[in-house]
């Protein structure tokens, strides 16, 4: 090994050492626990090694009921929130008065804490024995019935997570398209104004194809972070999410972990694998079918 | 036809405003109605019709929250919690970053992959044997294991070695000329240029630990080793219908960070808008 390389080495032997330690070890751990069956966590013993922990996830209806929590959180989520980032950031970069205190606005959710804006929601949904929450009497004043968002329908609160995961998000994406938006070369606008383009021809044949880049990148890591939603779910429907009928992926790994049902690091295994190789695939479509798109 | 597309564009222009004020509206709503509600007594918070002011504004709410939950050991935690995660992902994904895009080494690819593959992972697999781990090692329930598995970020290797990537070899060759060895290189001149990407990276390190609920939840079961995240969801469980105090001590774990990001929005939004425009 020459000396050159040795130095290589140096830079980056604290950064293995630690990845290897903290994520390389309980990778290969988690599959490891995955893999054995009837694990006692107490004597550290197992009695096999198969597929059992992955058959048993899979028929679980709290697990069935997780993952279609999960996919409708995704599937809602993430198109209307990166939608509606892009509406607030065109229109954000196209005014000028105002423009700074907007932004003020708009970005201050992202530094603050969604446990403990998850709350206030809560309490804006909720409907109990005493009172309306704020949204249902708004809703009344409209003509329309109460609902209770928090312990009512199945529906109801799929639309109160979704509203609320789509408001915990947004921040993030309207910084990440201003700064694209702002990135845009003026040239290309002065030559289409001179042309006489349309403003909305514009925006599709040349705003949209300069940020395109952009906007994968937050469609993918948008699809990663909706499918690891937990502490949300946590927010507004307490800790109990298997009889709230709310739980997520990430929330059912947890549960079977240190839940009142915890204590089987096996079957939590087998579901974060599970939930792995669930965001590999989609984060591979997203790549292939992303690609095409920004090479056309 | 000049005049009509002028009212045309006005038109739109009154639209994008309508559209922002709306949208502000429903991000600033909850702020205001948790500050409001944190002042109201329960009473008052239940009313019907709802009363939008309370009659007093007293800081009893407050008082409780402070007594039911340990909120200096939560701000001390979460403040150490945020100071070592930050200094320990920016200091070695720097190193790493560096070793990355500037030097040559063997199984460099290899190693880079294992690097990309860590970032593709949900970190929520991870926790499982993480625990198992600090427990065998008999250090649940104290800062070190807040801080544990934050100490390494795949994501700041990747990111900040795409900043020394844009940095050009000449500055390194001059600086090598005029008597630097590799690490006054490093340390001197490469280190010093990436500044920004370097406060971006401790923004967005500082958010995750901040907002972080399930790791502080399982590794620090001790409320007086716990952050405000997890202290909050306690607090959650304990006032389930007391809606003042759970907003006063919503808006307690709160304040800190706001007030930081008003002290240092301009720096906050460059870092990041610096991310985005590449």
């Amino acid at each position: 090994m020459d000396r050159n390389s040795k130095k290589a080495w140096l830079y980056l032997l604290p950064s293995l050492i630690l990845l290897g330690l903290f994520l390389v070890y309980p990778l290969i751990d988690v599959f490891v626990y995955s893999f054995e069956e009837c694990f006692n966590f107490a004597s550290q013993t197992y009695e096999g090694v198969g597929l059992y922990n992955y058959l048993y996830v899979l028929h679980d209806p709290y697990f069935l009921q997780a993952v279609e929590n999960t996919f409708v959180l995704v599937i809602i989520t993430v198109p209307v929130s990166t939608g509606l980032a892009l509406l607030i950031s065109t229109g954000l970069s196209s005014i000028q008065p105002l423009r700074n205190l907007f932004q003020t606005v708009y970005f201050l959710p992202y530094v603050t804490n969604t446990l403990a804006v998850g709350l206030v929601f809560m309490v804006l949904f909720q409907k109990t024995e005493y009172t309306d929450g704020l949204i249902n009497l708004v809703i009344q004043l409209f003509g329309g019935e109460s609902i209770d968002f928090i312990n009512g329908p199945h529906w109801a609160k799929m639309f109160v997570l979704c509203f609320y995961t789509v408001w915990v998000v947004m921040p993030f994406k309207i910084l990440v398209l201003t700064s694209a938006l702002a990135s845009v070369n003026p040239d290309y606008y002065k030559a289409a104004r001179v042309d006489g383009t349309s403003r909305t021809r514009i925006f599709f044949r040349i705003t949209l194809p300069m940020i395109s880049p952009m906007l994968v990148y937050l469609v993918i890591t948008g699809f990663i972070g909706a499918f690891k939603a937990y502490s949300d779910a946590v927010a507004l429907f307490g800790t109990d999410l298997n009889a709230a009928g709310m739980n997520t992926i990430v929330g059912y790994v947890y549960d079977m972990l240190y839940g009142d049902s915890g204590g089987y690091p096996s079957y939590a295994s087998a579901a974060a694998i599970i939930l792995f190789v669930i965001v590999l695939t989609i984060t591979c479509i997203n790549l292939l079918v992303t690609r095409k798109q920004v090479r056309e | 036809m000049n005049t009509s597309m002028k009212s045309n564009k006005q038109l739109s222009t009154a639209l994008t405003y309508v559209v922002l004020i709306l949208g502000s509206i429903i991000m600033i709503f909850p702020f205001v109605w948790m500050i409001l509600t944190a002042f109201k007594t329960q009473a008052e918070a239940m009313a019907i019709p709802p009363q939008i002011l309370p009659s007093n504004w007293n800081f009893d709410n407050f008082v409780t929250a402070l007594e039911s939950l340990p909120f200096v050991n939560l701000y001390v935690n979460t403040g150490l919690l945020i100071l070592f995660r930050v200094l320990c992902a920016v200091i070695f994904s720097s190193m790493a970053g560096y070793a990355f895009a500037k030097l040559e080494f063997p199984c460099k690819n290899l190693l880079f992959g294992i690097v990309l593959v860590q970032m593709m992972l949900p970190s929520q697999i991870f926790i499982t044997p993480q625990y198992l781990m600090l427990a065998h090692l008999g250090l649940t329930n104290t800062i070190f294991a807040l801080v544990f598995p934050g100490l390494v970020s795949a994501f700041g290797t990747f990111f900040l070695r795409q900043t020394y990537l844009g940095i050009p070899n000449e500055i390194a060759e001059a600086a090598y000329l005029d008597g630097c060895n590799k690490w006054q290189t490093f340390t001197k001149v490469m280190f010093p240029l990436t500044g920004s990407s370097m406060a971006a990276l401790g923004i967005f390190t500082a958010v995750f630990a901040y907002s972080d609920l399930m790791w502080p939840l399982i590794c620090n079961t001790d409320l007086n080793m716990m952050t405000l995240s997890a202290g909050l969801s306690t607090l959650n469980g304990q006032y389930t219908t007391n809606f003042p105090v759970l907003m006063a001590g919503s808006l307690l774990a709160m304040i800190p960070m706001v007030i930081l990001y008003l002290a240092f929005q301009r720096n906050f939004i460059e870092g990041i808008a610096m991310t985005g425009g590449k």
